[in-house]
């Protein structure tokens, strides 16, 4: 038993980030790091893994070219079961959380999710996850016996560069049809705003309360020259477009000046707003996950910080 | 048609925070309990489709055999998160007792609940996509490989056959693409929040839903988790986080300042 696998992930043809963010991971665990490639066809995309600190790629091609819940399920347990890795890599996303819970499940194995640091600690691996809104850290003992499955979360790690020389190996498993089949993709609707290449975004967030509130922010935004974007509860609830959606689910954005009314930060929001250049948060929370990435924070009222800023020049 | 749905009675931290003496959780004095959000709109979920029949085509309304069931994982408290459920409207309530589930590892509950639901053989079982207080997003999957049933993870639309034993679902991927996946049924659907607007629960029907019985089912010993607690802490402060004074219009005069000088 030894080493650690990655599990690429790929979308339409090309590789995903948070696969380069997980062999930057891997360096810390035990050698081989291996990534496996799951794909029609694995040659380009096992090119595009062969990334500095991967000792080894490993392709098994299946039927279909996107991504199946159960075609990965099957081919992590053959991996598992070939490879027996100490550790077992994949990313905190949608594809992952569709099949990886379900392997370890089935075979009893150690696992956490949203894992943002790990370490090896006398043989057992500790991992760093957040608890209750993010306002609580735990570090969490994986049980020292057989592998463990850790998702990562997205954009903690730096992504690793371009490398070569990795060795390239094949594992067939036996083809069995997903139960879950991608039929279509359908794109987000398409609109003129475009939040992603705005210097200066205006944002909200559950803490505005009422959907009559949203007119006043539409107008101290278009006061204050920013353009307004917002956070998932505020999609949901059907008071604003998808396309003004700053998240994971929606767009990550790094304007010049992002200004937060109301928003909480829930980690899929921090993911997709925390590069931006200079983050004024305002939230009646002092404990507001948002306050921990933000440079510029206020506990107080939102509404009365708008009537002000509405009164000035 | 019967559908299962999982819920959690979530703990919520309010401002202040204190760790228990083991420091492996939070003090239960500084939680409050609620049901979680995505669990209330997999309920919901649940609820349209039972009572559009299932959606067989030509099905006008729920059939004598349309059913909800929910289930959770918990200790006494945890039966106002079924008793909202009922007051929804959904049939029936079960509860796997258990402590300290807020931090416990999802296979330790999904396991709990696999025997429940295994029982309850069930057409779908819908579970949130996760829970606001540990954001595993793995119980509802984990329950899948449990009871080797398909499942579809991180759901925001159901068109459900039962007569053709599938549903159609779209699965929300990141920046907004969804992905349309037809899965076989029996399956464990995660939901996702914005599938759908929760009802509220008319005061008649809560009334109602405090006489219903709730069944309690004592678990067999648990076996190994999927991971154990070492410690729990309250994060280091942001190292950068400038906080403005905390008159309004100080702080807004100081956004001002800001946004001027980043933009220029």
């Amino acid at each position: 038993m030894s080493g650690t696998l990655i599990v690429a992930e790929h979308l339409r043809g090309r590789l995903r980030d948070v696969t380069r963010e997980l062999v930057t991971a891997a360096q810390d665990f035990p050698r081989p790091v291996c990534v496996a490639v799951i794909a029609a066809d694995p040659g380009p995309l096992a090119a595009e893994a062969d990334l500095r600190g991967v000792d080894e790629i490993v392709s098994v091609r299946t039927g279909g070219d996107e991504f199946e819940n159960d075609v990965y399920r099957y081919a992590l347990e053959a991996l598992l079961g070939q490879r027996k890795p100490d550790l077992v890599l994949t990313g905190f996303t949608v594809n992952s959380m569709g099949y990886a819970p379900a392997v370890a499940a089935k075979l009893g194995l150690g696992f956490a999710s949203d894992v943002f640091a790990a370490s090896l600690e006398d043989g057992s691996v500790i991992a760093r996850r957040a608890f209750y809104g993010s306002k609580v850290h735990a570090d969490v003992e994986l049980p020292a016996r057989g592998p463990v499955i850790l998702m990562l979360r997205p954009t903690v790690w730096a992504p690793a560069e371009p490398g070569g020389g990795a060795a390239q190996s094949e594992l067939s498993v036996e083809a069995k049809p997903s139960r879950a089949r991608h039929l279509s993709f359908v794109e987000g609707p398409q609109t003129d705003v475009d939040i992603t290449s705005a210097e200066f975004l205006l944002s909200i967030g559950r803490g505005i309360g009422d959907k009559e509130n949203i007119d006043r922010f539409v107008r101290l935004a278009a006061k204050m020259g920013a353009t307004l974007s917002v956070s998932r509860p505020i999609v949901d609830a059907g008071w604003m477009p998808s396309a003004r959606q700053v998240g994971q689910s929606g767009k990550t954005v790094k304007p010049k000046v992002y200004l937060a009314f109301g928003i909480s930060g829930a980690v899929q929001h921090l993911a997709g707003m925390k590069g931006s250049g200079t983050i004024i948060a305002i939230n009646t929370d002092p404990e507001a996950a948002i306050f921990a990435v933000a440079h510029y924070g206020a506990v107080v009222d939102l509404f009365a910080v708008a009537d002000e800023l509405e009164k000035l020049p | 048609m019967k559908a299962v749905v999982c819920v959690k009675q979530v703990a919520v931290l309010g401002d202040e925070v204190e760790f228990r003496d083991d420091e492996r959780d939070v003090d239960p004095d500084y939680l409050e309990r609620a049901l979680n959000e995505w669990d209330v709109v997999a309920v919901e979920e649940a609820l349209r489709i039972t009572e559009a029949g299932g959606g067989d085509a030509g099905a006008t309304g729920a059939d004598e055999e349309s059913e909800v069931v929910v289930v959770t994982v918990g200790d006494q408290e945890a039966d106002e998160a079924l008793r909202r459920c009922l007051a929804m409207g959904a049939h029936r309530a079960i509860r796997v007792t258990a402590d300290g589930v807020e931090t416990a590892d999802p296979l330790t509950v999904a396991r709990l609940l696999a025997a429940v639901v295994a029982r309850e053989d069930p057409g779908l079982v819908l579970c949130g996509v996760q829970s606001s207080d540990a954001v595993q997003a793995a119980t509802g999957v984990m329950l899948a490989g449990l009871l080797g049933m398909a499942c579809v993870a991180v759901v925001t639309k159901v068109s459900y056959e039962q007569a053709a034993g599938r549903a159609t679902v779209h699965r929300e991927l990141e920046g907004g693409l969804i992905d349309v996946v037809e899965v076989e049924t029996p399956a464990v659907l995660t939901i996702q929040t914005g599938i759908n607007e929760p009802r509220y629960a008319t005061l008649r029907a809560i009334k109602q839903a405090r006489l219903k019985e709730i069944e309690v089912v004592e678990p067999d010993s648990p076996a190994p988790g999927a991971y154990r607690v070492r410690r729990m802490f309250a994060p280091e402060k942001g190292a950068g986080a400038e906080m403005l004074a905390d008159s309004a219009a100080t702080v807004a005069a100081r956004i001002a300042e800001i946004v001027r000088a980043r933009l220029s």
